[in-house]
């Protein structure tokens, strides 16, 4: 990657921050309900229409969408994320303190996930259309089918209410905490690997350099390890990066279901208690991460493919 | 007759998807008529019942036969599903038929719009405009709308780009066609086959989505009988009655895998390159 395609990319992460942060400062703006009240309300306290006008006042909410749009920004960019409305710290504070966890329980959960798929994968494209592949299709059919919800609930069920051998819920705790949310995440995520896996080495046994190596009459364990596996793990890279960046932006729904301090638990949080400054803080971090992630997959094939280096 | 015969017996598979699909549409659409219990009818000597003659699902907290509260929920995620898979395509289809013909101004409006929506975590960004519009069931389609249409205006920009530059598309403009009877004559038949499958293929994947959605509390309201709202009430009580999880889970799961597949033999029917 040049540094004119990084500047255009750069450029690129710029506008759809702002667009993004647009897009939710509008919704926030246009959405019933008034977060002065809700603040408030959060505190306990049933306050007096001067009072409401006076912390308006403070708070910059009476003035034109516009101009209380590029004061937020302007603050975003000396890294003041505004002030959550229901935990009264900094949205900043409370967004680094998801972080850590969330990165944690992403990387465990690709981990597995990559343990199931590449194995289940690779077994089914070398079994081409036996049965070892019809069982492997089956699971990847069924595994695409399941609500990951579901999938969390059941093993809440199985694991830790029938057989007693984890935590209930993961709002602290060691490492058993992590074990069921990686699960259902691995789960889903490695139906879909597994099927992406076959197809990368499906397409990299057809290829001539096979045939060739297998007229000079290597193993067919060398060929597939040491030629095809690394040839056919390289487009699965860009699918990884996005999967982290899905990941990192913390699935909402497992993250939910297991009460794990995530940033997706924050959002949905966030969203439900009106918390307008953490929703945009959150929404924005997503974004970010993601889309940085994503950059960084791309600048990775420069090293990773020889065929994407400058000059050749 | 005859070629409806041919046509069932050229495409066994395909058949048995439709009419199972078929099926799944008929209960729910006549969930009403069926002798089954009424899914609001709270009685609260009944509450958390395990499975019986009488209750075949059991009962839930507030005593409500769970049976009938899935078949019942059926025509809410069916409806909103299939409702949210025609928006998202008649949406996407639309921008992305006139960003392709039309070029220009119109395409790089549309299409930078669409790489926005394409370069973050749509799922993220579905959440928010749920929830800051309100919990409902209409807004939980409109929020999946808007972050989902860009995979269709993308896939009928280029089918609609492929043939923009034909001689008979020339020549009808030549002729004083209107633009309107082009769009409507040349580009989208040629762009709708494509589209279709992509519909039906996603229409699985939509109503986990929106499970998804309702189960976070974001989707539909508490008395309704919907699946992912199941879901959620279901895990409140997971120890004491996990029929309330289990049933309207495997309805989700069933249903989705009915669609999956006959969005896969769909693609086989329509698409003649995909011939294995």
């Amino acid at each position: 990657m040049s540094l004119k395609d990084f500047g255009k990319r750069i450029l690129q992460i710029v506008i759809v921050l702002l667009g993004v942060s647009f897009l939710t400062f509008s919704l926030t703006y246009l959405a019933p309900g008034d977060p002065v009240r809700s603040m408030y309300a959060a505190s306990g306290v049933i306050p007096s229409e001067e009072v409401l006008e006076s912390m308006r006042e403070q708070l910059g909410l009476n003035k034109p969408f516009l101009v209380q749009y590029f004061n937020w920004l302007g603050n975003c960019l000396h890294g003041d994320f505004g002030t959550s409305f229901s935990s009264g710290k900094p949205v900043v504070d409370s967004l680094l303190a998801r972080l850590w966890p969330t990165l944690k329980l992403s990387l465990l959960s690709l981990a597995l996930m990559l343990l199931i798929a590449v194995p289940a994968g690779m077994l089914a494209a070398v079994k081409r259309n036996k049965w070892p592949d019809y069982l492997v299709r089956a699971c990847t059919f069924f595994g695409i089918s399941m609500p990951n919800f579901w999938v969390g609930l059941l093993l809440i069920y199985l694991l830790a209410l029938k057989l007693n051998l984890l935590p209930v819920t993961s709002i602290t705790g060691g490492w058993q905490r992590m074990v069921m949310p990686a699960i259902t995440m691995a789960f889903a995520m490695a139906a879909k690997y597994t099927r992406q896996v076959r197809t990368a080495v499906l397409d990299e046994l057809s290829q001539d350099y096979v045939v060739g190596a297998r007229c000079r009459g290597i193993k067919e364990s060398v060929i597939l390890w040491r030629h095809v596996f690394p040839n056919a793990l390289l487009p699965l890279v860009t699918m990884l990066g996005l999967s982290l960046g899905n990941l990192l932006g913390g699935t909402a729904v497992v993250e939910t279901i297991f009460s794990y301090p995530g940033l997706g638990s924050l959002a949905v949080s966030a969203i439900t208690a009106h918390d307008y400054y953490l929703i945009q803080g959150v929404v924005l971090w997503i974004a970010l991460i993601y889309m940085v992630i994503n950059l960084a997959v791309d600048i990775s094939y420069t090293y990773l493919d020889p065929r994407m280096r400058e000059g050749r | 007759m005859v070629k409806i015969a041919a046509f069932i017996k050229a495409n066994k598979q395909f058949t048995f998807f439709s009419l199972l699909a078929a099926a799944v549409i008929a209960v729910a659409w006549l969930a009403p008529l069926l002798p089954i219990q009424d899914p609001y009818a709270a009685v609260m000597r009944d509450s958390l019942q395990a499975p019986s003659a009488e209750h075949w699902f059991g009962t839930d907290k507030l005593g409500r036969d769970v049976f009938s509260r899935v078949i019942f929920g059926a025509r809410t995620s069916l409806s909103a599903t299939l409702t949210l898979v025609f928006c998202i395509f008649l949406l996407g289809s639309v921008l992305g038929v006139l960003a392709g013909y039309f070029g220009k101004l119109v395409d790089t409006v549309i299409m930078r719009v669409a790489d926005m929506m394409i370069s973050f975590p749509g799922m993220i960004l579905a959440i928010a405009i749920a929830g800051i519009l309100g919990a409902s069931i209409t807004n939980a389609v409109i929020a999946i709308t808007m972050v989902s249409w860009t995979k269709y205006a993308r896939l009928s920009r280029s089918l609609v780009l492929k043939i923009r530059h034909k001689d008979y598309v020339a020549a009808a403009t030549v002729t004083g066609s209107r633009t309107l009877y082009i769009l409507r004559r040349y580009m989208l038949p040629n762009a709708l086959p494509t589209l279709v499958i992509t519909a039906a293929t996603d229409i699985g994947g939509m109503m986990l989505e929106l499970a998804g959605l309702s189960f976070l509390g974001f989707g539909a309201l508490a008395p309704t009988p919907e699946w992912g709202l199941m879901l959620n009430e279901g895990r409140s009580c997971l120890e004491n009655a996990p029929w309330m999880m289990i049933f309207p889970g495997l309805a989700i799961f069933l249903v989705v895998v009915i669609f999956n597949l006959l969005g896969d033999s769909l693609r086989d029917v329509l698409d003649p390159r995909t011939d294995n």
